[in-house]
């Protein structure tokens, strides 16, 4: 059972995905909540590009994938905002081109391809150091922005028309979301891959939503599940041999059934009492249908 | 206990003040000239057809439409210089009721007003909105997620984020749309309650009978202000065929006034032996 843990890749391993899947589970929360879940999809898919085009330009993978990163954020943010175009469009524009320009890339330089194959579907045996820390300061950054921003955020994702009319700043606060998902998909890509990443944003709000009624409560269950999906995921990707993006959205996703599985019971139990109470407060009438 | 009377306005104090308005959306202008005074303590309904600008009121009063001329003045001061401090209640199909979210918390979205910026919710704005639950009835209700709650509960949690911040002047969408009959009276009573402590209260409404007619004021409109008084003085069928562009016949009755339908031939042609005239409705007191 510990076997993996004698080798330092796999620690590293686990460690990034238990911190990817904490950070994607916690902006995943504001993203699906505000309704922005293909955004977070076109995202990942763009700074693919601004991976690649670092890679063959020989600049820093982080620093070129998250120049591109915050640049189509801030693009998808601006242009989702124009009536005559509308936000399913711009975000398509924008991520397919920047996907299909990594994809040109990579197809004119054969040589790059085997190397982005982590960045499309994850891969643990590349996680360094230098990834690690960048996890570690990116969820930070994360947690205090929630922490201190509870109140915008929640807001912001309820009700942004009249959030705006209480002096809330909503439209700094979604730049403010798509630059940290920009951040986010830039350093979990090692571990989760580009193609995933989207799938690993969306999941856990939604089973600790079926879970939870509060938002507190689902900020703090989604970055758990987020979080466990990811540790749990890799350990078994060790022993079946297969991507740790993949596995660990598989794992996301069966947790996700079980969910359901819990929501579907808790929803039947609650139309039981209910339809018990009804029919003893209707029983208490004295003219009710049988009693006249 | 309700009084049996609204709370009496004070002419000589204007608290919305609107002045030659013309203003809309996206350079197309969805009111025109409109003059309009609210004085403190008002209680106004303003009604007319769909498109016909009462949404497009409240918005100019929030300071949130797009003025082209004229302008608006809250407590002396130009929305386009500073937001008022106004409580506003959207319609409530606009929430997303599966948001995951209690009373308590859209509560105290109310106090967001006040420090916008400030990261926390205070220990005073905190006890402000258990004041207000309290003075509504929903304390009871705290904790509970927005949709297990009726219809007349979930319109007083819009209703106390909407005071909480001690607005004096409270706007409300539709209010009564989409309840059924017990609940908008209660909803009623409730703002008739709150109009006695001094809050003035400008709502729209497409419910002439069952609302408009109950209100101490009323203000027709299409675009433009096609009248304005109180119901017995508005509500007629010159002024209604106007405000709504087709006929709107009125009938008096127990002193109140009554928009009556005229008789339709829907499946007139099923049901020849059902003899509908709209001359039927000759002998009534139009007025």
């Amino acid at each position: 059972m510990f076997e993996p843990f004698r080798y330092d890749f796999f620690v590293n391993g686990i460690i990034a995905a238990g911190l990817a899947g904490a950070l994607t589970g916690l902006v995943g929360v504001y993203i699906v909540l505000r309704k922005m879940s293909y955004i977070g999809h076109g995202l990942s898919h763009a700074i693919f590009g601004g991976a690649v085009v670092s890679f063959v330009m020989s600049i820093n993978f982080f620093l070129g994938a998250s120049v591109w990163g915050v640049f189509s954020a801030l693009l998808i943010t601006v242009t989702a905002r124009k009536r005559t175009i509308g936000a399913d469009a711009a975000i398509g524009i924008v991520t397919t081109a920047s996907f299909a320009l990594g994809i040109a890339i990579i197809s004119k330089f054969k040589t790059f391809t085997r190397s982005f194959d982590a960045a499309l579907f994850g891969n643990i045996l590349g996680v360094s150091d230098g990834d690690l820390l960048a996890l570690a300061l990116v969820l930070s950054v994360t947690v205090c922005t929630v922490f201190v921003g509870y109140k915008l955020f929640l807001f912001t994702a309820f009700d942004p028309e009249m959030g705006r009319l209480y002096g809330v700043p909503t439209g700094w606060v979604d730049i403010m979301f798509s630059l940290i998902l920009a951040a986010t998909i830039v350093v979990s890509m090692q571990v989760l891959g580009v193609t995933l990443i989207a799938a690993n944003v969306v999941i856990p709000p939604i089973i600790a939503r079926m879970i939870t009624n509060s938002f507190k409560r689902m900020i703090l269950l989604s970055t758990v599940v987020g979080s466990i999906s990811g540790i749990v995921g890799i350990y078994i990707s060790y022993y079946i041999d297969v991507s740790s993006g993949a596995t660990i959205v598989l794992v996301g996703s069966a947790f996700f059934v079980l969910a359901l599985i819990y929501n579907t019971i808790q929803a039947r139990r609650h139309r039981i009492r209910s339809y018990f109470k009804k029919k003893s407060a209707i029983s208490r009438i004295p003219f009710s249908a049988g009693k006249v | 206990m309700l009084h049996p009377l609204p709370h009496s306005p004070s002419y000589i104090d204007p608290v919305v003040r609107i002045e030659a308005l013309t203003g809309g959306y996206n350079g197309e202008s969805v009111l025109e000239s409109i003059d309009l005074t609210i004085s403190h303590g008002d209680f106004v309904g303003l009604v007319g057809p769909s498109g016909s600008g009462k949404t497009s009121i409240l918005k100019a009063i929030l300071g949130i439409l797009d003025i082209y001329d004229g302008r608006v003045l809250v407590n002396g001061i130009d929305t386009s210089v500073r937001r008022p401090r106004v409580g506003y209640v959207p319609q409530l199909e606009t929430i997303d009721w599966n948001f995951p979210v209690t009373v308590e918390e859209v509560v105290m979205m109310g106090c967001t007003m006040n420090s916008p910026l400030f990261p926390w919710v205070t220990g005073l704005q905190r006890k402000a909105a258990a004041r207000m639950m309290e003075n509504l009835g929903i304390s009871g209700l705290a904790k509970r997620h927005i949709s297990d709650l009726s219809g007349g509960q979930q319109q007083r949690i819009f209703l106390a984020r909407a005071l909480v911040g001690d607005q004096q002047i409270l706007l409300l969408d539709e209010p009564t749309s989409g309840v059924d009959i017990k609940t908008r009276d209660d909803i009623m009573h409730l703002l008739h309650e709150l109009n006695h402590q001094g809050i003035t209260v400008i709502m729209t409404t497409h419910e002439i009978n069952s609302v408009a007619a109950h209100l101490p004021r009323v203000v027709c409109l299409n675009g433009r202000i096609i009248a304005d008084g109180p119901p017995y003085k508005v509500l007629s069928t010159e002024i209604l065929s106007a405000t709504y562009g087709g006929p709107m016949p009125v009938i008096h009755h127990n002193g109140m006034a009554i928009v009556v339908e005229r008789p339709h031939r829907f499946g007139y042609h099923a049901r020849k032996d059902v003899d509908m005239d709209s001359s039927d409705l000759e002998h009534q007191d139009i007025v």
